[in-house]
């Protein structure tokens, strides 16, 4: 038996003249572990997309198994035994976990044994340690579960080799646990594993070997055990970088915004928030902690005035003490009443930018109701651009170039600095720093505790525990739309939080 | 397994390009249509027999050949133009307004009404008035319809538009019968032929163009252009449309209502298409009957997306479409082939336009792996 799972040597792939890959080298041996370590657009995903046949390169080899091969479509992949899990889920909502595992497979005859099918796939599942129920609908199940489908659908199909992209990213703690639980197993079965990841403790934790991606460049591989947090950081920014996020104690905090019993419905009529309420104070930073879809996203367009609820929002303002009701007003009277909150939405160019407009353009979603009537004004938004671009270092040819082709970061950028140029009281942020690399994201956190010390109220939704518990001052967990817990940033753990996470308030469907 | 994959290069792939310079853009779609015209050239010999180059020279003469041909050739631009000004603010919000047809013929049906009914009992400055009002207000009412219901409801508007459409054809059928100029012929005929009364006429204008001509329309729609582009460019409600059109939650996110953003273009975009009827009457034909808007409502749709949306650029593209039409109408008479023969080169011609459009954005390598430098 050949030792080396797959064996890439000198892959390139360019779009245009971005160098998505150049260069690249890697092997994964059979039982082994890999990371591959990298900052978003580091070509990480490129890569991985040509090992499972979305994209061909443009130059290089490939060697499964000691044999050179040529992949030019998924079907190539999954019959060369590499199985790919991304980070979205292809799973049909309304077909069992059974049943997602085995669609598509071409079967022996016409007619399929689904006794038999169960029985090969609960093999699996014992052999492997998954926790799922086959026949439970996709629906039904939680982003771990779906997860696990996943997984199972590529190993029923026979793969040796599997590809997870950012697999962690949805998953608590405790659910983190089992999946390398998972892995680990896997590995001693003499399967290959590549886990794209930018969380270093994990990697650290869970790999053999790391492979560093920088700008489309293979930097090089190093034991994991030889590597620290710090070293893998710079292998990867290609600079030292301090890893320690500040956290001032907060001056005089104040009630700025009070909510109470706040219960909203999503489209399909079901509560996504349920009589949630908490406190947020001027000068601190409130973390809201939660897996995806808990809440976060209603609770912040509730107070944005994007979402219609029950109960109350109360916003206080601190200078004249007077006290506004949010709920049920849309974005514009919020905005006429004096109230300045600023709001970065999780869906970026979705929601708070128009991705064709240049940066002008984006600044005036919040501004091109002032001056003259009728007619825009165009020379303020454009001196706004043009002191953001140099505030917050934005790489972009002009100004006027559409964000939609800027980078994830400098999309970012623009957008949390049009937010802070209106001196807001209040600043919301859905998932800041989400595919932004370590450089950008810790000039976010700074920009944030910068407001912070003016006195705004910050809530700050994040997915990295690790960085919920170093920037907040409290975090408030929220689990299927309820809050199940406040605690203290400086005194909690992490899996006190974790926990908070998958706990539901009177045991309501859990 | 892996004996299963056959170690064979892909032949052909398709790569995004990065940004193109301009000349380059532009070259690549004047080669689209110097091919697109040598295809014609084979697809006219295999049918006619004749020169494709005399038979080109003939286009070139029945569009602009003579003063009278280069007048009717402007006068199509122009209405084409109005359209496609028309529809713009609608679908640069995303609001597909395939109705342009109806709301031509509802603004040409009430300037009808209006000369028929008015013509020779008011002043003419009073006359003009009422049916441009008119004309607009039953294109605005057109155009809002659809609108209100997809605000309020959220209905496709598209398929409602199109039934518009349909509606303002039955209409036009009706009034044709009602108005009809002798019994049993169900056409209306030229309506005020003998005093002129509420026709668009050169005499409005110190004789500068020649007798006969459609100044008065290409100053009309010109002047609509240069407005649309500054509305959509400069204005707070144009900005509005950018916004809506590209992502309704930003909007919401900005405050802007977006239901009545909706309403409001539409009805701007409805009211300017029953304006274009109003010229098509009262500026052209004379007359109206269910072929007055003639598809022009859909070909309006080619032009505005060519043109991405720019007012100036679609001056050019309706120009072209128009000079097309008229010329492949000329060859048609002149070499006996019927009118179908002209649209099949049209439509060769379009499809290598819009096919251009494919290598601005991509182009093809052949060959898997560049084996160089190993």
């Amino acid at each position: 038996m050949y030792e080396n799972a797959i064996e890439l040597k000198g892959i390139c792939k360019y779009f245009g003249k971005v160098k998505a890959n150049d260069n690249v080298s890697l092997t994964v041996k059979k039982g082994e572990i890999l990371s591959l370590l990298g900052e978003n657009g580091s070509g990480k995903t490129t890569l991985m997309n040509m090992l499972s046949g979305i994209y061909f390169p443009d130059k290089g080899q490939i060697f499964v198994d000691g044999t050179e091969v040529t992949i030019r479509s998924p079907k190539d992949a999954y019959l060369l035994g590499i199985g790919m899990i991304h980070q979205h889920f292809k799973l049909i909502d309304i077909f069992t976990a059974a049943e997602n595992i085995i669609l598509g497979m071409d079967g022996k005859s016409a007619v399929i044994n689904m006794k038999e099918v169960l029985e090969d796939i609960q093999k699996l599942i014992d052999r492997y340690g998954f926790q799922l129920d086959l026949n439970k609908k996709v629906y039904d199940m939680s982003v771990s579960e779906k997860q696990t489908v996943e997984i199972i659908k590529m190993l029923y199909r026979g793969a040796n080799l599997l590809i997870l992209d950012e697999p962690t990213a949805v998953l608590t703690p405790q659910e983190t646990e089992h999946l390398f639980d998972v892995l680990r197993n896997m590995r001693k079965d003499g399967k290959g594993i590549i886990i794209i990841t930018h969380k270093l403790h994990e990697v650290l934790a869970i790999s053999d070997r790391v492979s560093i991606l920088r700008k489309g460049a293979y930097i090089g591989t190093v034991n994991t055990g030889e590597a620290t947090e710090n070293s893998l950081t710079e292998m990867m920014v290609g600079e030292k970088v301090s890893l320690n996020i500040d956290r001032p104690k907060p001056k005089d905090p104040k009630k700025l915004l009070e909510v109470k019993n706040l219960t909203c419905l999503n489209k399909y009529g079901v509560k996504a928030l349920d009589q949630v309420s908490f406190t947020a104070m001027g000068g601190e930073i409130l973390g809201i902690a939660g897996i995806a879809g808990s809440g976060q996203k209603e609770l912040l367009e509730s107070i944005a005035g994007l979402q219609p609820g029950e109960g109350s929002i109360l916003f206080t303002d601190p200078e004249s003490g007077r006290e506004e009701e949010l709920l049920g007003k849309d974005p514009l009277k919020i905005k006429n009443m004096g109230v300045s909150l600023a709001f970065v939405p999780e869906d970026r160019l979705g929601m708070g930018l128009v991705g064709d407009m240049g940066m002008p353009g984006n600044m005036m979603i919040r501004s091109y109701r002032d001056g003259k009537p009728i007619m825009l004004e165009q020379k303020h938004p454009r001196e706004l651009a043009e002191a953001i671009k140099e505030k917050l270092e934005v790489v972009t040819p002009s100004i006027s170039y559409p964000v939609r082709r800027l980078s994830g970061g400098n999309v970012q950028k623009v957008l949390v600095g049009r937010e802070i140029a209106n001196a807001p009281k209040l600043l919301m942020t859905a998932y800041a720093v989400r595919g932004l690399d370590i450089n950008t994201s810790y000039s976010i956190y700074h920009l944030l505790n910068e407001q912070k010390e003016k006195g705004v109220a910050v809530i700050y939704v994040g997915e990295d525990l690790d960085v919920l518990l170093e920037l907040s001052d409290r975090i408030m967990v929220m689990c299927g739309g309820q809050v199940s817990g406040i605690v203290d940033a400086r005194t909690t753990t992490k899996e006190e939080v974790g926990l908070l996470m998958t706990k539901h308030r009177g045991g309501a469907g859990a | 397994m892996s004996a299963e994959v056959k170690r064979k290069e892909p032949f052909i792939r398709m790569v995004k390009r990065d940004s193109m310079p301009l000349w380059k853009s532009v070259l690549i779609r004047i080669a689209a249509i110097l091919i697109s015209l040598v295809v014609c050239a084979f697809f006219i010999y295999l049918i006619t027999h004749s020169n494709p180059v005399q038979v080109y020279r003939s286009m070139v003469d029945g569009a602009v050949g003579t003063g009278r041909r280069t007048w009717n050739t402007l006068r199509d631009t122009m209405i084409l133009l109005a359209t496609a000004l028309a529809i713009t603010p609608a679908f640069k919000m995303r609001f597909w307004n395939i109705g342009a047809e109806g709301q031509i013929l509802v603004g040409g049906i009430v300037t009808a009404a209006v000369l028929r009914y008015c013509g020779e009992s008011m002043p003419t400055a009073v006359l003009f008035l009422t049916m441009v009002a008119a004309s607009l207000a039953a294109g605005m009412v057109w155009g809002l319809i659809p609108a209100i219901f997809k605000a309020k409801w959220n209905t496709n508007e598209t398929l409602f538009t199109l039934m518009m459409n349909y509606i303002a054809i039955q209409l036009t059928s009706f009034f044709s019968i009602v108005w009809e100029a002798k019994k049993g012929s169900g056409t209306i005929g030229t309506i005020n032929q003998k005093t002129q009364a509420g026709w668009i006429s050169t005499k409005f204008l110190p004789d500068i163009f020649g007798n006969f001509n459609y100044s008065i329309n290409v100053i009309i729609v010109i002047a609509l252009t240069i407005g649309m582009f500054v509305y959509l460019k400069y204005t707070k409600q144009g900005y509005e449309i950018s916004v809506v059109g590209q992502s309704e939650n930003t909007a919401r996110y900005a405050g802007i209502n977006v239901k009545k953003v909706i309403m409001r273009t539409m009805a701007i975009s409805g009211a300017i298409c029953g304006f274009t009827g109003f010229l098509l009457v009262s500026g052209s034909s004379h007359t109206i009957s269910t072929s007055t808007a003639g598809g022009r409502g859909f070909t309006a749709i080619i032009v505005s997306w060519l043109a991405k949306f720019n007012p100036f650029v679609m001056i050019l593209i309706s120009f072209f479409l128009v000079f097309m039409g008229n010329g492949a109408t000329q060859i048609a008479s002149e070499f006996q082939l019927n009118e179908s023969a002209s649209e099949v080169i049209t439509g060769i011609i379009l499809f290598f336009i819009l096919g251009s459009e494919f290598f601005v954005n991509y182009k093809l390598v052949f060959g898997g792996h560049a084996k160089e430098g190993k």
